[in-house]
C-alpha cells in the first residue's frame, strides 16, 4: 500500500502540491486527473524522488521514502514512466533494455567484459514482450512511433521490478488509434504483473473505461475521490474540469 | 571470449600485421613517419571520441593529457633512466591520476562549461610548462633528447624498430578502447550521453560514469603524447597548448564521432591535408578552412560516419524483405 500524508511542495508562492493525503492500495489501477497545472506530475516527482516535498510523508507497505535518493526509491520498488517519454534515442529498443537491466544488475561500471551480459537477455527479453515491442527491438529508439517510445520508457520502468508504477500521461500527443493501443497494454501489465497502477490521464474517455478509482487534483489539493461513477457526477469535479476541460482535453 | 571480441583482436592483429609489413614493400621513410604521427595523433583523437561521441562530453582541454603524456615520459627517461615500458605505464597512471582530479571538478559541468573549464584547465598546465624552466625547459621545450635503453631486444633509437613499437601501441590502444566502449560500461555511458536523467533512474551513477570515462580518455591521450615525444625526440609546450585541443576536436569532426575507427580515419586525412597542402599551396590556411566547410556544411557529418550510412542506406535497398536497418547518428 503507497500512502500519502500532508504532502506539501511549494514552487515560490505556487503550492503545487497542497496538503495531499492519499492512499493506494496495493495491486490497484488508479487514474489521477485535474486540469494543467494542478500538480499532477509534481506529486509524481515526489513519489519517485526526483524532487524533495517540502513537508509531509510518502510511505511504501510502512516504509518512509521521503529524502531517499532516486536510486533507493527505485531500489524500494517505485518505477515511473515520463510524461515526455524519456528514452535513450541513438540506442535500439534491445540495446535500451539490456543496457537497462545491466544497470540493474550494477553491472553499469563494468569494464572487464562484453556487452550485454547473458545474464541480462532473459529478463530485458521479458519487459521488451512485456509492451508488445518484440518485433521492433532491433529498431532505433528515435526511429519509434510516439506510442512506442511512450511503451519503451514503460519497459525500461518494469526493469527495476516495480511494485508501484507510476505513469505519466502514457497517451499524451498520440492519435486515438495509438491511445488506446497503449492503454490497453497499461490495463494487461496491470491485470497480469499484480503491482500498484497510478496514471495521469487527460482523456477522460479512457479514464472512465479503464479505472476502477480516480482522484482528481485541482491547485495542488485533492479535488475529489471516488468510481468513475461519483466522479463523473460530482459537481466540484464538474465545475473544475469536466465541465470547462473535457472538450479540450479529449 | 565472445565472438566480437574475437572478432576485434583478429582484426587488430591483422592492422598489425599490415603495418609490420608495409617497411619491407617500401622503404620510404616519409611513409614511415606517417604512420608513426598517425599512431600518435590517432590515438589522441580517439581518446577524444571516448569523451566527445560516446559520451557527449565535448572537452576542448584534451590537449593537456597529451601534452602530460609527452613531457611525463620524456622527464621520467631523461631523469631517471628507467626501463622504457616503465615509463610508459607510469606515465600512464600520472595521466590518469591528472585526469581524476581535473574530471572531478569538470564533469559536473554542462556542455559549454564543461568545454572552458577544460580548456582553462589545459591553459593552466600550459604556463606551468612554460615557467617551470628546470623541469621542462620552459618555452624551448624539453631538450636533449629522450634517452632509450633497449629493452626485449627493441632499439627504439631505430626508426624502424620505433614505427614497429608506435604501430604496435596504436593497435593495441585501439584494441582497449574499443573493447571499452563494448562493455557493459560502454553502453552506459551512452545512456548518460542520451538521457542522464534517465540513466539516474535506472541506478546509473552519472557522474562516476562520466569521471571513469574522463580518466580513461587522459591516460589513452597521454599513450599518443608518449609516441610523439619519442618521435620528435623530446616534448614541446605546443603538445600542451589549445591548438593541439583544437586539432583533435578537428579531426573528430573530419573522420565522424559515430564509428570507431573515425577519428583514426580524420587522423589519416588531416596529416595527408597537412602534408600535401603546406607543400603546395601558399594559403594552406584557406584549403584547411574550405575542408573544414565542406564536411560540416557539406557532409553534415565525418567522412566514415557518411561512408558508413550510405552503406547501410544501400544494404536496406538491396535487401529483398526490407529489415530494420540501424542507420545511427552517434557512437554506437
Ligand atoms: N520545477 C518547477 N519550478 C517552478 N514551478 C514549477 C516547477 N514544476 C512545476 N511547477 C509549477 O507547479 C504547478 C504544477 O505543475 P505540474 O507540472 O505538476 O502540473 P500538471 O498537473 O502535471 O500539469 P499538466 O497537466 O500540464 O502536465 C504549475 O503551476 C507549474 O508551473
Ligand atoms: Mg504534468
Amino acid at each position: 500500500m503507497l500512502e500519502i500524508r500532508n504532502l506539501v511542495k511549494a514552487f515560490g508562492g505556487v503550492r503545487a502540491t497542497d496538503d495531499v493525503t492519499l492512499t493506494f492500495e496495493t495491486a490497484s489501477l488508479t487514474a489521477i486527473i485535474g486540469p494543467n497545472g494542478a500538480g499532477k506530475s509534481t506529486f509524481f516527482n515526489q513519489l519517485s524522488g526526483a524532487i524533495r516535498p517540502d513537508s509531509g510523508e510518502i510511505r511504501l507497505d510502512g516504509q518512509n521514502l521521503v529524502g531517499l535518493r532516486i536510486g533507493e526509491i527505485v531500489r524500494r520498488g517505485v518505477g515511473r514512466a515520463f510524461q515526455v517519454a524519456s528514452i535513450f534515442p541513438s540506442l535500439t529498443v534491445e540495446e535500451t533494455l539490456l543496457a537497462a537491466v545491466s544497470a540493474h544488475h550494477r553491472h553499469a561500471g563494468r569494464l572487464g567484459t562484453r556487452f550485454p551480459l547473458a545474464s541480462t537477455r532473459a529478463h530485458a527479453g521479458h519487459c521488451v514482450a512485456m509492451v508488445g515491442l518484440h518485433d521492433k527491438r532491433h529498431i532505433l529508439s528515435a526511429n519509434l512511433s510516439h506510442g512506442d517510445q511512450k511503451l519503451l520508457d514503460i519497459a525500461l520502468a518494469l526493469v527495476l521490478e516495480p511494485r508501484v508504477l507510476l505513469l505519466d500521461e502514457p497517451t499524451a500527443g498520440m492519435g486515438p488509434e495509438e491511445r488506446w493501443r497503449v492503454i490497453d497494454k497499461v490495463h494487461e501489465l496491470w491485470e497480469r504483473q499484480k503491482m500498484t497502477v497510478v496514471f495521469i490521464e487527460h482523456d477522460m474517455d479512457i479514464v472512465f473505461k479503464i479505472a476502477p478509482s480516480i482522484r482528481v487534483l485541482s491547485y495542488g489539493r485533492v479535488l475529489a475521490e471516488g468510481t468513475p461513477q461519483q466522479i463523473r457526477t460530482n459537481p466540484a469535479v464538474i465545475e473544475a474540469y469536466l465541465g470547462s476541460e473535457h472538450e479540450v482535453a479529449a | 571470449m565472445t565472438r566480437p571480441a574475437l572478432r576485434d583482436a583478429a582484426l587488430a592483429l591483422a592492422g598489425f600485421l599490415v603495418l609490420a609489413i608495409l617497411p619491407l614493400i617500401t622503404s620510404s621513410s616519409a611513409l614511415i613517419d606517417f604512420v608513426i604521427r598517425c599512431a600518435a595523433l590517432g590515438l589522441f583523437a580517439t581518446s577524444l571520441n571516448l569523451l566527445v561521441g560516446y559520451g557527449g562530453m565535448v572537452s576542448f582541454g584534451h590537449g593537456l593529457f597529451f601534452g602530460m603524456g609527452a613531457y611525463s615520459f620524456g622527464i621520467l627517461m631523461q631523469r631517471t633512466g628507467m626501463p622504457i615500458p616503465l615509463a610508459v605505464l607510469l606515465t600512464l597512471c600520472i595521466s590518469a591520476l591528472v585526469a581524476l582530479v581535473v574530471g572531478a571538478i569538470c564533469v559536473r559541468l554542462k556542455e559549454i562549461y564543461f568545454a572552458f573549464v577544460t580548456l582553462a584547465f589545459q591553459m593552466l598546465v600550459h604556463s606551468m610548462i612554460i615557467a617551470w624552466v628546470p623541469v621542462t625547459g620552459g618555452d624551448q621545450g624539453l631538450r636533449g633528447g629522450i634517452p632509450r635503453p633497449a629493452f626485449l631486444g627493441i632499439n627504439l633509437s631505430d626508426q624502424k624498430q620505433l614505427y614497429l613499437f608506435s604501430a604496435a601501441l596504436l593497435v593495441l590502444g585501439l584494441l582497449a578502447m574499443r573493447h571499452i566502449v563494448s562493455s557493459p560500461f560502454g553502453y552506459a555511458l551512452r545512456m548518460v550521453r542520451d538521457n542522464a536523467t534517465r540513466a539516474g533512474f535506472l541506478g546509473i551513477n552519472v557522474y562516476r560514469t562520466r569521471l571513469t570515462a574522463f580518466v580513461l580518455a587522459g591516460a589513452f591521450a597521454s599513450l599518443g603524447g608518449v609516441i610523439m615525444s619519442l618521435f620528435v625526440s623530446g616534448a614541446y609546450p605546443e603538445f600542451a597548448f589549445w591548438t593541439m585541443s583544437g586539432e583533435a576536436v578537428f579531426i573528430v569532426m573530419l573522420g565522424g564521432t559515430a564509428n570507431f575507427l573515425g577519428p583514426l580515419v580524420g587522423t589519416g586525412i588531416l596529416l595527408l591535408l597537412n602534408d600535401f597542402v603546406t607543400r603546395t599551396a601558399e594559403h594552406h590556411g584557406l584549403v584547411l578552412g574550405s575542408v573544414i566547410l565542406l564536411f560540416a556544411l557539406g557532409l553534415r557529418k565525418g567522412l566514415l560516419d557518411f561512408v558508413m550510412e550510405w552503406l547501410a542506406a544501400r544494404r536496406t535497398r538491396d535487401a529483398a524483405t526490407p529489415a530494420p536497418v540501424a542507420v545511427k547518428g552517434t557512437s554506437t
